[in-house]
């Protein structure tokens, strides 16, 4: 069998190859096919002679519909794009209405929460005759401005990606290919010369099994590269270009959610925003939005700065849910689906080169993401529409897509644009965070409501430098020797540590109604309806086995979204189980251990993979 | 052999099993809810089928497979993203209706007097494939009509082999009663194959032969021809989706033998 690394690959020549669909993809490719359609002037292409210019993308996931995030959004740039939007054409879609933000108390005293927390709680306790609490939480009386989402749209990612891949796929100008993921751009003469498709025909180590076929090479004039916060692309290129001096990052969250059909009781009309924060950790926002029909998409953001090793999302997201604040809307209600994704939440100061001789990079992986506003989806969606313009013009004008062309035709463009005016604002918005939850808050505040000019706090810290131990964290506690004892048992029954040791820490078991509070592999089965297709290798790969057997962190396996990566035998190198990833990428920026030679990444490489989850509804 | 199989295959949409499928009263009758954002697939039976003819024909020199696909223009050139890159065929789109409420008879109709016209299409060599329980509610009646149309009499249902001999016969695995198989020789085409599993599997994705494909499914889709199918006459009293049952206990400290014995009594029931 054929060694992949020198094996001969077939070449497809394309004029535009774009990576990943997702919103700013969306963007680009709606923008760029009505030209096309146009016709005026019409563009022929170099890499076909004699045909209409050569536009495909490709997708990972097996669907352009399996995107995963419940949006609020004052859709300003998806508004440009379609001003004569109904939400009712996008299942699931609504105007934003009645917005709430709510602190959330600890009904169970089991939370983390400093001494000053505590004390705004007994606080607000004491106050209750005169403040509107209850069901233990406060609603706050205002909002500030710059989070609300007045006049905006509630959307299903995966809905509104299905809605906007029909109209593209009906306009005939341009290719979208699902479950084609891509593994690597082709990287020549200080440029991007296209993207290597991922090998099919691999056993799971990565060899060539009996119907191995390698990945072919798409080679295209311009590489437009949207795959996302860890897409392999994106992380491909920040590996060898770098990031601009001064920019970072550091700061991540994973995102779970669910899609809910409310009980019927329930009262919430569609268009209800609720955020929260609070609880079930002070660091851990909640959000819930009600879409038509009496179902919500509701989730939680656990982030990177979470001064804590035990990361376990998806019972943090039970004990959110069970809130009593939250549970009188959600009891009785079943889940219909299930998913979670990494955010990229450096936003502008985690801006990678956005250009380069042959590529382009747009949406969350270039950083647009705004953490001020908590708005992702329609920044994304921007940037592709802005970079759209941007090579229309260059095609006008039959100018090659080099870095200066693209500065020129895309980056100046961004650079003019809101995106980049309220990035800045959120830049250093929740640096304040790094101090603690409540100087965060008032972090973000201050930049907020000061337009960016004043914030608190530091650089942001690498995972390794901030997240203790599991036997500094519990000190006081629970014992250094209890600690290794629970993790023996968990390591012996396969049961999940950090949920042994949140429940010997004070938080009740959860107890399944086999509807909306279910296990964690149920989750998976049934809401997000993980898939794996044979002859793929795995994607997630331990580096170097000695860092994690040094390892005493081990938030790969406690931040896992699906359960996919469990410890091991022997307490040695983690191991992964591909049939569980929901590729959310969790694992890449939680590794407390530093690759060697490079101090910004850890000791796991999350590569191009196929499948994950299957649900249209995310 | 002198000449090369013209194979047909019948092969459309269905929605995916894994999504969450809500039968509703349309104003055309039972629908599902959102349908037409429902992300589709392609039937699993045809899919086998058409893997296989597309395996037959890339063995056997000078032969060639159209795919003929009934269903709503939109949701087929979402399906095409799909398949195209699995098997290298050429497409014949029909406008309409595809899905659990249309009549067998109405499609097969439909869908013979569609190959009937195909350009080139030399019947005396057509090998006529399909899902075996496709488009028919399960009834596995749709190929056999389509064969009846196309005055084809060598018919086999549910097959999971075909095999052409040296001497230009054709043997055929075929699944009947009782789990076993019958095999079957017949002189040649025409014939109908109504394809149970097959025995290939899933082809991976070819970039370069989806690219291909779609250098000629697009002008198909653009070309097809509206197709009147329906249940004309037909009053659904009551639909549902086959739901998966699930009784979830909390039982703690239930020894592995405990758990063993009423998984064994839960499959006995």
């Amino acid at each position: 069998m054929e060694n992949p690394a020198h094996v001969e690959r077939q070449v497809l020549p394309v004029d535009i190859a774009c990576v990943g669909f997702g919103p700013a993809t969306g963007g680009f490719l709606s923008t760029l096919s009505r030209a096309l359609a146009d016709g005026d002037p019409a563009f022929e292409s170099r890499a076909v002679p004699g045909m209409p210019l050569q536009v495909v993308c490709y997708e990972r996931a097996d669907d352009i519909s399996f995107g995963v995030s419940g949006v609020a959004t004052r859709a300003h740039g998806i508004r440009e794009s379609f001003p004569d939007l109904d939400p009712a054409q996008i299942p699931m879609a609504h105007p934003v209405g009645h917005e709430k933000l709510v602190y959330l108390l600890d009904p169970l005293g089991t939370s983390r929460r400093s001494a000053t927390l505590r004390g705004l709680d007994r606080t607000l306790r004491a106050l209750r005759r005169i403040l509107p609490l209850h069901d233990e939480a406060l609603e706050l009386p205002w909002i500030p401005g710059f989070m609300r989402k007045e006049n905006g749209l509630l959307l299903s990612l995966g809905q509104f990606n299905a809605w906007v891949g029909a109209q593209l796929m009906g306009s005939g100008q341009v290719q979208v290919w699902p479950g084609m993921p891509v593994s690597e751009p082709l990287l020549e003469e200080g440029g991007v010369a296209g993207v290597r498709l991922v090998d099919q025909g691999l056993d799971a180590a990565g060899k060539p099994e009996s119907g191995y076929m390698p990945g072919m090479d798409i080679r295209a004039a311009l590489t437009v590269i949207g795959d996302g916060p860890v897409g392999a692309v994106g992380q491909r290129l920040d590996e060898h270009f770098g990031l601009p001096e001064g920019n970072l990052q550091r700061d991540w969250a994973v995102g779970m959610k669910m899609v809910v059909d409310l009980p019927e009781a329930c009262v919430l009309p569609a268009g209800t925003v609720l955020h929260t924060i609070g609880y079930p950790e002070p660091e851990i926002f909640g959000f819930l939005y009600v879409y038509p029909n009496n179902t919500a998409s509701l989730g939680i953001f656990l982030p990177s700065w979470l001064h804590s090793p035990v990361r376990a999302s998806y019972r943090y997201l039970q004990h959110w849910m069970q809130h009593p604040y939250v549970w009188q809307h959600l009891d009785g209600g079943t889940m219909r689906s299930w998913g979670a994704k990494t955010l990229q939440e450096s936003g502008r100061r985690g801006e990678p080169h956005l250009v380069g001789d042959g590529y382009a990079r747009i949406g969350e992986g270039s950083g647009s993401t705004n953490v001020l506003t908590g708005s992702g989806v329609d920044e994304a969606w921007t940037t592709g529409t802005l970079l759209a313009e941007g090579v229309l013009e260059l095609l006008a004008q039959k100018r090659p897509f080099t870095r200066e062309n693209l500065e020129a035709a895309y980056v100046q463009r961004r650079r003019q644009s809101w995106v980049e005016k309220e990035g800045r604002v959120a830049e250093h918005a929740r640096d304040g965070f790094q101090l603690g939850f409540v100087r965060g808050l008032l972090g973000m505040g201050l930049a907020g409501l000061t337009r960016g000019r004043l914030h608190l706090g530091g650089r942001p810290r690498r995972a390794r430098e901030h997240v203790p131990t599991l036997a500094e964290y519990y000190r006081g506690r629970i014992p250094a020797a209890e600690i290794e004892s629970i993790r023996e048992t968990c390591a012996s029954s396969g049961t999940p540590l950090h949920e042994a040791l949140m429940e010997r820490a004070g938080w009740p078991p959860v107890r399944y109604d086999g509807k909306l509070l279910v296990s964690h592999q149920d989750a998976l089965l049934l809401g997000g309806k993980v898939q794996a297709p044979p002859g793929y290798a795995n994607h997630v790969i331990f580096l170097d086995p000695s860092l994690c057997e040094g390892c005493q962190q081990r938030l790969c396996v406690g931040v896992c979204s699906g359960q996919a990566i469990t410890p091991g035998d022997g307490c040695g190198v983690p191991q992964f189980d591909r049939e569980k990833c929901v590729h959310c990428g969790a694992c890449l920026w939680s590794c407390t251990q530093a690759r060697e030679g490079d101090p910004e990444r850890g000791n796991i490489a999350f590569r191009a993979g196929a499948g994950g989850l299957h649900s249209a509804e995310n | 052999m002198s000449q090369g199989f013209h194979l047909v295959v019948c092969g459309s949409i269905v929605p995916d099993p894994l999504q969450t499928l809500e039968p509703i009263q349309g104003a055309e009758g039972p629908a599902l809810k959102n349908e037409m954002m429902l992300p589709a697939v392609l039937d699993p039976w045809a899919g086998h089928a058409l893997y296989e003819a597309a395996h037959l024909a890339a063995a056997t020199p000078d032969s060639k497979v159209w795919l003929v696909s009934l269903g709503p223009r939109a949701k087929l050139q979402q399906l095409m993203m799909t398949i195209a890159p699995k098997a290298a065929f050429e497409l014949v789109a029909l406008d309409g209706p595809a899905g659990g409420f249309t009549e067998a008879w109405e499609t097969a109709e439909a869908l013979a007097e569609c190959i009937k016209t195909i350009p080139g299409l030399d019947r005396s060599r057509l090998l006529l494939f399909g899902g075996c329980a496709s488009a028919s509610r399960d009834a596995g009646v749709t190929m056999q009509m389509v064969g009846e149309r196309l005055e084809i009499s060598d018919q086999f249902l549910a097959v999971d082999e075909l095999t052409p001999q040296e001497n230009g016969t054709i043997r055929i695995l075929e699944r009947i009663e009782a789990g076993r198989y019958q095999v079957s020789e017949c002189a040649g085409p025409p014939l109908v194959a109504a394809w149970a599993t097959g025995r290939l599997p899933e082809p991976p994705n070819n970039a370069q032969l989806g690219m291909q494909n779609m250098r000629s499914i697009m002008p198909a889709l653009q070309k097809a021809q509206p197709a009147r199918v329906g249940a004309e006459g037909v009053e659904f009293l009551e639909v549902e989706v086959p739901k998966q049952r699930r009784n979830t206990r909390v039982v703690e400290d239930a020894s592995v033998d405990e758990m063993a014995r009423e998984i064994v009594e839960w499959i006995r029931k």
